[in-house]
């Protein structure tokens, strides 16, 4: 059986229609979260879409981490529950410790809005399971505080179990490691600052963000 | 009795800090040439209710460690007194 797939909403979050809109060009079903719910026990996947949540106030994420949803959130992943963030999604999983890292401001402080390349580094997550290792895709980012950073102990563990799962093959906003996106131990757990649900279609530029979202929704069909 | 806690966030050693480098590249062409270095970070002003200075401190270490920085990459600066 299919699952379906919830998209939380903060306030301040603006791609979370575009998230719905792929999901469902994909075949898959998806409704809107908003950010007090508490119960996620409908879904069998989570995506935490791109904006500004909470007005990006104080650091992207840094309150969106407390907003009531994200108890269920974090009990969702614990469960092995697949949940991907995308952009602004990705900075308020590593504000909320389910990723190891943070999100700076981009080398050379641009905002960015601009098709990347990406290269697949690991299949081992529920957003690249579908994928190949070195396999290219073209996938848009738009982003201020996109460059990924860490500790050396901790990139050294990302590298060494295979957690990095998207690199980009020019490195647009001095991130380390020219990581783009990475996941959690057991990989149901994925950040990418590239935005794979403007990416479905040949009419907006490239569809190769099919099959990042089409491995999610295998991920979230096995847990339905 | 209240408490004024200035809290410092700035960037842990060894992070790069692009609005910083902006600044300091910008300072010597408007003429300032004496600038050595420039970092940038935020400051916060807390005013905290609390039974003595120990108690307001500690709040304020777990306001600052919690929310105000992210200690991934920041580390904060504290300084509690008397209003």
């Amino acid at each position: 059986m299919a699952g379906t797939i919830g998209v939380v909403v903060f306030p301040g979050t603006n791609c979370e229609h575009d998230a719905v809109s792929a999901v469902e060009t994909l075949g898959g079903s998806a409704r809107l979260v908003f950010h007090t719910e508490t119960s996620l026990d409908d879904l069998d996947g989570i995506i935490l879409p791109g904006g500004f949540a909470h007005g990006d106030y104080l650091r992207p994420g840094a309150i969106a981490r407390f907003s009531p949803i994200m108890g269920a959130v974090s009990a969702f992943a614990a469960a092995g529950g697949p949940v991907v963030g995308i952009c602004n999604g990705f900075q308020v999983l590593c504000e909320a410790h389910l990723l190891p890292g943070a999100l700076q401001k981009n080398r050379g402080l641009s905002f960015l809005c601009q098709p990347a390349t990406l290269v697949v580094a690991s299949t081992g997550s529920i957003l690249t399971s579908g994928a190949t290792v070195g396999q290219r895709l073209e996938v848009p980012i738009n982003h201020f505080s996109g460059s990924y950073t860490c500790d050396v102990e901790t990139l050294r563990i990302l590298e060494d179990e295979d957690r990095i799962v998207l690199r980009y093959a020019t490195n647009p906003n001095g991130s380390i490691a020219d990581i783009a996106g990475i996941a959690n131990g057991p990989g149901n757990v994925v950040g990418l600052m590239p935005h794979p649900e403007r990416a479905v279609s040949e009419l907006l530029g490239s569809s190769d963000g099919a099959v990042l979202l089409r491995s999610l929704l295998d991920a979230a069909s096995v847990a339905a | 009795m209240r408490f004024l806690a200035r809290v410092e966030v700035r960037l842990r050693p060894g992070i790069a800090d692009p609005e910083g480098a902006t600044i300091e590249r910008a300072l010597p062409a408007m003429g300032f040439d004496g600038v050595a270095s420039v970092s940038a970070g935020r400051a916060f002003r807390v005013e905290i209710d609390a039974s003595d200075l120990s108690a307001a401190q500690s709040m304020a270490a777990s306001l600052a460690d919690r929310l105000l920085a992210n200690p991934v990459i920041e580390e904060s600066i504290i300084e509690v007194a008397p209003l």
